[in-house]
This record gives C-alpha cells, structure tokens and sequence, in this order.
C-alpha cells in the first residue's frame, strides 16, 4: 500500500521537472554556451565588463548601506516594543507590519508622490520660502525607498528574539553589577544576535536583487544589478539572453555565497532564541 | 522625572518611525480625493480619480487579470502540492529529500531569476499566451508554499490513521478524502490563503514571465515609470483597504481560534485532574 502513497506525488514531480527545474537549467545553459557549444565567454564578459562592474559594486555598496541603516533604525524599535507589555506590544507590532502588506510597488509609488518636483516635500519648502529642491532621481532617493521598503524586514525577526528573551537573565546581570549599558552589550545584544542575523539577510538579500525601486525612484540613472539584467532581456531581446544569463547566474552566486555567510554566522551566534520568520 | 523624560523620548522614537511608515502611504490616500491634477496642493474633494478609475478599461482588465490569476493559481497549486505533500511523506527518505530540494529552488532564487527563466522556459517551449504563461508562473512559485503548510500537518497526523482506515474497509481513495484530507485540513487552507496572496502580490515573476498581457502590478509598475496619475492613487487606495481588511479578518480569526483551542486544553487538563 506504501507504494501506491507515493503515486500522489508524481503530478507535481512532472511539474517540477518542467516548470521548476528545467527553467534553472537553461539559464545555467545560456550563461555557459554560445551558439550551442560550451563557452566561458558570456561570464569573463560581465565579469570584465568596467559598467558591468560599477553597477554591480553600486548594487552591493547601495544594499549595504541600506541594510546597516534598517539595522540602526530597527533595532530600537523592536527593542522597545519587547520592553511593553504584552498587549501593546503585539498591537504596535502589527502596526509595524501593516505597511509591508501593501504592494511594495505602490510603497515605492509613494514616495515618488512625495518627492516629485510639484510633491508634497516641495511644496512645504516653498511655504517656508525655501527654494525647491531635486529629491527624485537622486541615489539618496534610491536609498530611502529601498530602507523604506525593507525596514519591517529588520524590526520583525529582532523582535520576535527579543520578546522570547528570559528577563530573569538581565535581572541577574543587574544583581551581578552590571549597569544598563553593560548589560546591553554584554547580554541583550549577543543573545539577540540570531534576530539580527535573519534581519540582515531578509533585508541585503532583496536589497540586492531589486530592480524596480531604482528604476522609479532614480529614474534610470542609478541603474542596479537588477535593472542590468531586467535591461539585457526586456529591451535588447534574444542576442543578449548569454550574457544576461551569465549575470542572472552571478547575481544567484551571490546571493548564495551571502546565505552561506549568514547561515554560518547564525550558527556561530549559538542555537539559543531563532528569529526565523520562516 | 528623569524617567518622563525617558519614556517620552522612547515614545517619540516609536511615534516618528510610525510615521515614516504611514506618512507616504496616508499621503497617497488623501490625495487620491483630491480635485485637481498636481499632487502638491488640495483643491478641494471628489472622488472624480475613483470615477476614472472604473471607467478605464486598462485597469478594469488587470484588475480581472490579478484576481483570476489568484484564484485559478490558489486552487490549481493546492491541489497539486497538497497531493504532493501526501505522496512525499511516504517517500523513502532520499527520494523525498531530492524533491523538497529542488522545491526549494522558487523560494531561494531571487524572484528575477525565477521570472527570467520562466521566459526563455516558454520561449523555448513554444508558450505564446500570455495569460497561460502568468498562470503557470505562478502555479509553479505557489506550489512549493503548499507543501511547505502542509507537511508540517502531515508529521502532526498519525500514519496509522491511514491504515486505520483502510482496515475498516476504506479503499485508498476514500481514506484520503475522509481521513487524511480532514485531519490536515488547517495546513491546507493556510496553504491556499499563502498561495492567493503570494499570487495577488506578484510583480518581478509575472513581468517577466508573460508577454503582451497586463495584471495589477504590472500596469502601475508602467504606468508609474511614465510618472504619477492620481488614478493609481485611488487604485493604490482600494487595494490597501482590500488587503488591510482581507489580512485582518484572517489573523482575528486565526487568534479567536488560537484562544478558543487554549480554553478547550484548559478545560481538558481540569477535567483531568
């Protein structure tokens, strides 16, 4: 009878193989061979290409920064919230939340009502009578919409380590001497640390792989990995499906090298707490 | 004294990232009343942007685009993962674990990755409707989350019970759909809100999985790079009261059932005693 079980599961094994793996393989195959035979010129290319590689430096410098400003803001919000009382702390949590259950294009869309030449912003600074100022398309722009988008990402998996944190272990370093700041770095933050890892990675990770918030808010002037590769098969077609697969592949590399790093770390940080969102 | 001014400033902080959240999305809503054009200056109320709205065709296609994508996907992907699900868990384990594995491959590869490939996949196939392309996109990125809320469900329920119920005289068929099925029931209704939503949300998959058709996403992500409208405010408006109700009337639900189920084991563990 255990055989006939497994019989369950071959519609979606049929599925997978074409639909799941099969796409992974061609790019796999299209970043590896020209004209059917095999080739490493398609990655030397993006690898040697100089604007290949600015954008791709401006896309992780740009993710970075991103990610250690969330990390900045966050921590002390989910800080706070674990200090409340229960209650409020799991009502102003989900205050928290609600805005990542807009679609993050319309989150974008916002901030470029906001920041247009006639928005909001400006139209403030001419009642104070200020000149206007340029805050759409700027690299600063960019920045804010990808911090904008991604913060909840950092706030949520410090907190839920946060909250499940037991107060007799602070309790206990008061008892032992240890003043509030001590007590913080010494205590709070390492066991915190897995919350802070998970947090880095839901942040750098879809910092670094986004293509659209750049494309709104930085109007096509700071192009990122991800507008590269959207640019390579959306406007110039089927002669750049090589190397665009060869920089989709690179883009993957990376991100696997940075979830092995983080994966690493979050062992490192002990097995104590675990602030997986999922 | 020191300790006001200490809560004041904690409470602050909270209050002003609050409205670094809110202000941009609050912003959007009010404006999307307005009466004229430019988004810098109120002139008055009307609901003219939300008359424009039904009366575009464009939008009211995507917007059909969006919601039966969502729902063919939803109901397409849980069947075929829950179904998955049942026949992995009585997989010998290596078997299994090549498939989980490579079902892990849409929820790891970044989402451009996964649209991209989707596109030379039908290209290479020969798959020209767009629609047909967006719905097996999206079949295909749902069915991993299925099996994701299902399994854990599986572990939960006995094996026997399967057995059970073919030693009373179940055919196989029969011991799923009234055994099995039920006692995972939870796991896969969770398994097709995921999928709906995650479907509902889609943009990077979808722009470059399909070609020539338009969802939600898509028609603001072009409309949005030509510059604003206040049309996809009273869009954006409509979708975020949809989506805040939707997600709250299912976590309220999800707590009462959470506190009722914790009243039951109290009850039970008095009794016992």
């Amino acid at each position: 009878m255990k055989m006939r079980r497994t019989m369950f599961a071959y519609p979606y094994v049929v599925w997978m193989l074409i639909f799941i793996l099969a796409p992974v393989l061609m790019i796999a195959y299209y970043a590896f061979t020209s004209d059917s035979t095999f080739t490493l010129e398609n990655l030397t290319g993006a690898l040697t290409n100089e604007m290949y590689m600015q954008v791709l430096l401006r896309s992780i410098w740009i993710a970075l920064k991103a990610t250690v400003i969330c990390l900045v803001l966050g921590y002390p919000i989910a800080y706070l919230l674990s200090k409340m009382k229960k209650g409020t702390a799991s009502l102003l949590s989900v205050l928290f939340i609600v805005p990542m259950w807009m679609n993050f294009l319309l989150r974008t869309y916002a901030w470029q009502v906001l920041l247009s030449p006639s928005g909001i912003l400006n139209s403030a600074l001419e009642w104070l009578g200020l000149p206007p100022q340029q805050f759409l398309y700027t690299e600063s722009a960019v920045m804010l919409g990808t911090v904008y988008n991604f913060l909840p990402f950092m706030i949520l998996p410090i907190y839920t380590v946060l909250s499940k944190m037991d107060p007799s272990q602070i309790e206990a370093a008061h008892d032992l001497g240890a003043n509030g700041p001590t007590t913080f770095f010494k205590v709070v933050l390492p066991l915190s640390m897995p919350g802070v890892i998970s947090g880095i990675t839901m942040v750098f990770i879809p910092a670094i792989t986004t293509f659209a918030i750049s494309r709104l808010l930085g109007g096509g002037k700071f192009m990122l990995y991800g507008d590269l590769i959207e640019n390579q098969f959306i406007t110039l077609g089927i002669d750049a499906w090589g190397s665009g697969s060869a920089l989709s592949f690179i883009l993957l590399i990376l991100v696997l090298i940075s979830m092995a790093i983080m994966r690493r770390a979050e062992r490192e940080a002990g097995e104590e707490g675990g602030g997986k969102l999922w | 004294m020191v300790k006001k001014l200490r809560t004041f400033f904690k409470g602050t902080y909270l209050g002003l990232m609050l409205v670094f959240l809110y202000a941009p999305i609050l912003v959007l809503m009010v404006f999307s009343f307005n009466s004229s054009k430019t988004m810098g200056n109120w002139t008055g109320f009307s609901l003219r942007w939300y008359e424009a709205l039904i009366n575009d065709s464009t939008i009211m296609n995507a917007l059909g685009v969006t919601l039966s994508v969502a729902v063919i996907s939803a109901v397409v992907s849980t069947f075929i993962g829950t179904f998955a699900a049942i026949g992995m868990h009585s997989m010998r384990r290596r078997n299994r674990a090549i498939i989980e594995n490579i079902s892990q491959l849409p929820v790891v590869n970044p989402d451009l990755v996964t649209g991209i490939s989707f596109m030379m996949l039908f290209a290479a196939l020969g798959i020209r409707d767009g629609y047909t392309r967006m719905l097996i996109a999206h079949i295909s990125f749902n069915i991993p989350y299925v099996i994701l809320s299902v399994m854990p469900k599986l572990r939960q329920s006995s094996n026997m019970l399967y057995e059970a119920a073919m030693d009373l005289g179940c055919t196989p068929w029969q011991a799923l759909t009234r055994v099995v099925i039920p006692d995972i029931m939870p796991g896969i209704v969770s398994g097709f809100i995921m999928a709906f939503t995650l479907s509902l949300d889609d943009f990077v998959v979808s722009w470059f999985a399909t070609d020539g058709i338009q969802n939600l996403s898509i028609y603001i992500y072009s409309s949005a790079r030509r510059g604003i409208s206040p049309k996809i405010n009273a869009l954006s408006t409509l979708m975020f009261v949809a989506v805040v109700t939707l997600l709250l009337f299912i976590n309220l639900k999800s707590i009462r059932e959470k506190r009722e189920a914790d009243i039951q084991n109290r009850k039970l563990k008095a009794k016992t005693r």
